[in-house]
Formats: C-alpha cells, sequence, structure tokens
C-alpha cells in the first residue's frame, strides 16, 4: 500500500475574532469582527472603524450575508464590549491588512472600472495597447538575441 | 400578567382570553387600565431563554418544554412560533405560552442543540455556499463556485 498523508483542509472558520465582509445587506462591503456566535446561521458582529461611513453597529448579523477574510483578531474574548473591541481592531491594524489584500484590491478595481466614462475607457484601451506594444517589443528582441 | 403579542389589539384581546381562563371574569365587566411594552433590558447580548409550552395537537394537548438562544426575550418567542409551526404545524392559535425563563447557567441548558453552542472555542467553516437566486437564470457558462 502507498503512503496516504491526510492534510487538514484550510478553512476559514467562523470563530470569535474573525474578521468578515458583509457581502451582501444593508452593511454591504462594510467590515465586522464576529464577537459571539449566536448559532449554525447567525453571529453577533460589530465593525467599529473610525470612518463613519463603514461603521457596522452591533447586531446579530446572518452568516449568509457576510463572507470570511483571512484575519483574525488574535485571543479576543467572547462577547468583548465595544471600547475593547476598538482597541483590538485599531492594534492588530485590521482596515489597513484588509485593503492591502488582493481581494480589496480587486475589487477597488472593479468599482473604478464601473465608474468609468466612454472616453476613459478609450483612453484605458489605448493606454493597455501601448503596454502590449513594448511588452512584445521587449520579448522579440529577447527572441531575436537569443537566436 | 405577561402576554406576547404582535401589537397592542391582539396583546388586550389575548389578556382578556387568558384572565377568562383565570377567574370568571368578562370583557363587559372589566377595564384595562394600562398596557406597557417591555423592553429588553440588554438587546445586545446573546442569551439562552427556556420556554414552556401548551399547544393543542391535531390528537391532543401537549406540554413542552424548548430553549431558544436569542438576544431577547421577543425573539425567542418569535422563533419558538416559528419552529411550532414548521415541526408540529401548530398555529399561534393553539401554542399557550406558560413561561419564559432566561436560563444563565450553562448547566441548566437542558437541550442539546443549544449545548452544542456553548462548547468552549467554538468554531466552524462554512464549506458549502450556495450563491443566491436572485437573477439566476436556467443555464451558466460556469459552475457556481460553493467553496471560498
Amino acid at each position: 500500500m502507498g503512503e496516504a498523508t491526510v492534510t487538514q483542509a484550510k478553512w476559514r472558520l467562523v470563530e470569535v475574532g474573525r474578521v468578515a465582509v458583509f457581502a451582501r445587506g444593508p452593511y454591504i462591503g462594510r467590515l465586522a469582527a464576529i464577537v459571539q456566535i449566536i448559532d449554525h446561521k447567525r453571529a453577533l458582529v460589530e465593525g467599529p472603524s473610525s470612518d463613519k461611513s463603514k461603521i457596522v453597529p452591533r447586531h446579530a448579523a446572518p452568516l449568509s450575508q457576510l463572507s470570511l477574510t483571512a484575519i483574525v483578531i488574535p485571543d479576543t474574548p467572547l462577547a468583548v464590549g465595544h471600547a475593547a473591541l476598538k482597541k483590538r481592531w485599531d492594534s492588530s491594524d485590521v482596515e489597513g491588512k484588509f485593503f492591502n489584500s488582493t481581494y480589496a484590491k480587486n475589487q477597488a478595481k472593479f468599482a473604478r472600472r464601473r465608474e468609468l466614462n466612454d472616453f476613459e475607457r478609450f483612453k484605458a484601451m489605448v493606454l493597455r495597447r501601448q503596454t502590449r506594444f513594448e511588452e512584445r517589443k521587449a520579448l522579440a528582441q529577447a527572441k531575436a538575441a537569443k537566436a | 400578567m405577561r402576554i406576547f403579542a404582535p401589537n397592542d389589539v391582539i396583546a388586550k384581546s389575548r389578556f382578556w382570553y387568558f384572565l377568562a381562563k383565570l377567574k370568571k371574569v368578562k370583557k363587559a365587566n372589566g377595564e384595562i387600565v394600562s398596557l406597557n411594552k417591555i423592553h429588553e433590558k440588554h438587546p445586545l447580548k446573546v442569551k439562552n431563554f427556556g420556554v414552556w409550552i401548551r399547544y393543542d395537537s391535531r390528537s391532543g394537548t401537549h406540554n413542552m418544554y424548548k430553549e431558544y438562544r436569542e438576544m431577547s426575550r421577543c425573539e425567542a418567542v418569535e422563533s419558538m412560533y416559528q419552529d411550532m409551526a414548521a415541526r408540529h404545524r401548530a398555529r399561534f392559535r393553539s401554542i399557550h405560552i406558560l413561561k419564559v425563563v432566561e436560563v444563565e447557567k450553562a448547566d441548566d441548558i437542558r437541550r442539546p442543540y443549544i449545548k452544542q453552542l456553548l462548547s468552549k472555542d467554538l468554531k466552524f467553516p462554512l464549506p458549502h455556499r450556495v450563491p443566491p437566486k436572485k437573477g439566476k437564470k436556467v443555464f451558466a457558462a460556469t459552475r457556481p463556485n460553493t467553496f471560498y
């Protein structure tokens, strides 16, 4: 028999301290930390952002509205209060970490692309064509130098 | 008397209904002096509630004890009505709430479905996430991703 190695799947877990993004619902696009698990479908969440437009008030949110991020605030006590959570949120730089993630960057890029008007789209197209031309030129030169 | 009702009118009606079961009084011989809505003291705290009920099924009357994990007493009662409708097809009119008590100690929790939520360092994955039905077409070019 061949040796089989079983490795544990790297799930993102619903746990106290896990930071999640709202994918649906009234707080769409905002960050919140899970403060307490209510049951298999709901969790008590709060997003104590410094930016007023990004605050998520403490409430019971269905897990179907959330998508879990890779960020976990370490050693968060169960049902942590607002002030203590805010302190941990700031000290572990949750928002900084999230907005530097590939997911958030892509999301921002898509949002910017959606805002473009026709002329801006045209300009983007021209710029992309220029970079493509430069890339191909460099590639052709490299190939020629090798041959 | 503590009554769980969706509005004032139904609350008053339920008051007379339950009062008639306790004492020989009817609405013509009495007057409701005051009706106060009881607000939850700590609506942002997750609590476990024990609910004692008596309900009429199609074949008889039963007493029941159920537990709910909610943020408020009213939410616990609401989910009790949903639960009874789902599991026993019991309507509002066939359920009497006898008692709603907050269970403070974890050791006093009786039902395993609530007990499992009280284990220390509870964590679980969301292994199969079905995307919302909204705007969904019959055929799709790519398979939906349920793993994220």
